[in-house]
């Protein structure tokens, strides 16, 4: 993952909850940004606006961490670019 | 006060367009969920629904009247039309003003609306159709009943989500109940396949990409259903008197609100609704025999409504008879406690519990006796429907079996 889709991932996510951007890292879980499945909803759909990459429902269900979430988006842009 | 009695019952739905086959279905255990026809899916990432096959408005209106109505108010009618004949009222003018309608829709006719949209946004026209507000406003389908069947009673709608219909109907029992009105005619209507009400859905990533699955380990989502279910229900002494076929008493109904999330169902407020139902319907949980689940298929509702299960009916949870006919009608939304509450009584009056078809393999949070695939043959005393709402509001409707 290139530093540059991380701090994109944070930031999306940070927007998309309304938190400081610095309280949102890559260790942080879901459950302690108090992340619930609705706000995760919001956040896939953020991010699929920020990537420009539709995230289907099977590759985002059981994510629980940002550092999930980022590895997931990070292999769609990847799959977008090579296709 | 005085009981209720059901004498008539009118159905169209994704297994069935009228009440005989959406029973001979139900008793079939066959679903009608298949890939959606009235809306492009091409964009989206689902592509089954449960809709109403072959129904054509100008089968059952002239042009100039179907042209007034969004087509989730043209099968409210066609299904009050039926319940109306089933019941076999004997109309006067004072009946006529003393009978309500209560309706239940989530979306009313938003495919007009959507319709206007795409006229503006996507066409770029400078004017929709004349009739967009009239065919959408929510209350379209209790207006169009009250002027086809020239029924002049309180006529009101109410939206809840999910459990619009189930709320309708209890405030048309509280109305006949009290001797507020003679009469009342109560269930809902949906049709909520157009192109942008299903990119809603899919945004909210709760629809399945395969089929209803309800209580399964391998549920994946709702399936969603169109569809109308319209009750008549009057007082229990008037429908002895003229002879009327009762198919069930509608002897409670129980509500509550979550007070804790938009879309994360709670099982306390679920449990107190199914409670709320039992008292006011002076029935012991023993007395239940069969629960029509709300059972959407969705992660959180099935292993949230099996938890409220399960604290209302302690040890006996577990081999209660609990089914979703969603499995084969779909999730229709505002109408859905309208289509439950038909299929719930029909069991009653028939003597089958319908099934939950497509059963996949058991979750061990679903720890209940779902039915699965087959029908099975049972005399129950008092059943419930239950319906529980996106924003945690919660009705269940509690029936008991009339012998006569």
């Amino acid at each position: 993952m290139s530093d540059d889709l991380i701090a994109r991932v944070l930031k999306t996510i940070a927007d998309a909850q309304r938190l400081p951007l610095e309280q949102v890292t890559l260790d942080s879980t879901f459950e302690a940004l108090g992340i619930d499945s609705m706000d995760g909803v919001n956040i896939l759909f953020a991010l699929e606006n920020e990537f420009d990459i539709a995230i289907p429902d099977e590759a985002a269900r059981g994510i629980r961490t940002v550092r999930e979430m980022a590895e997931g988006v990070d292999k769609l842009v990847q799959a977008k670019v090579s296709g | 006060m005085r009981r209720v009695a059901i004498t008539g019952i009118g159905v169209l739905s994704g297994i069935g367009g009228t009440r005989e086959e959406f029973w001979n279905s139900l008793r079939a255990g066959r679903s009608g969920i298949a890939p959606i026809t009235l809306a492009d899916c091409s964009q989206i990432r689902f592509r089954n629904g449960a809709e109403v096959r072959g129904f054509r408005a100008t089968d059952h209106f002239g042009e100039r009247q179907a042209d007034f109505m969004d087509r989730f108010a043209q099968l409210a009618v066609v299904a009050a039309r039926e319940a109306v004949q089933d019941a076999k009222v004997e109309w006067t003018d004072d009946l006529r003003a003393g009978t309500a309608i209560v309706t239940g829709s989530c979306v009313g006719g938003q495919g007009s609306e959507d319709a206007g949209y795409v006229e503006l946004y996507r066409l770029g026209r400078a004017r929709v159709h004349p009739l967009t507000i009239p065919r959408t406003m929510a209350n379209a389908g209790a207006s169009h009943i009250s002027m086809d069947l020239h029924i002049s009673g309180p006529t009101f709608t109410i939206s809840t989500a999910c459990a619009s219909a189930a709320h309708a109907i209890g405030q048309a029992f509280w109305m006949v109940r009290s001797g507020a009105t003679e009469m009342a005619i109560a269930g809902g209507s949906e049709a909520p396949f157009s192109f942008g009400m299903l990119k809603a859905w899919e945004a909210m990533r709760v629809v399945s990409t395969d089929t209803c699955r309800p209580f399964s380990y391998e549920r994946s989502g709702m399936i969603l259903g169109e569809g109308a279910a319209m009750l008549v229900l009057e007082p229990m002494d008037a429908a002895i008197a003229r002879g009327a076929h009762i198919y069930a008493e509608l002897s409670g109904i129980g509500m509550s609100s979550d007070a804790h999330h938009l879309t994360q169902p709670s099982p306390l407020g679920a449990a107190r609704a199914m409670r709320a139902a039992l008292a006011d319907g002076e029935l012991a949980p023993e007395q239940i025999g069969y629960i029509n689940a709300h059972g959407t298929a969705t992660l959180a509702n099935d292993s949230t409504e099996a938890t409220a299960i399960g604290d209302v009916f302690g040890a006996r949870a577990s081999t209660l008879p609990v089914s979703s006919t969603k499995s084969m009608h779909g999730h229709t939304l505002g109408a859905a406690g309208a289509l439950e509450a038909a299929a719930t009584v029909l069991a009653i009056d028939r003597g089958y519990l319908p099934p939950t078809a497509n059963f996949g393999t058991r979750d061990p949070e679903c720890n209940l006796d779902v039915i699965p695939h087959v029908a099975r043959e049972a005399q129950v005393e008092g059943a419930l429907s239950n319906s529980f709402a996106f924003g945690g509001l919660n009705a269940v409707l509690a029936f008991r079996a009339h012998r006569t």
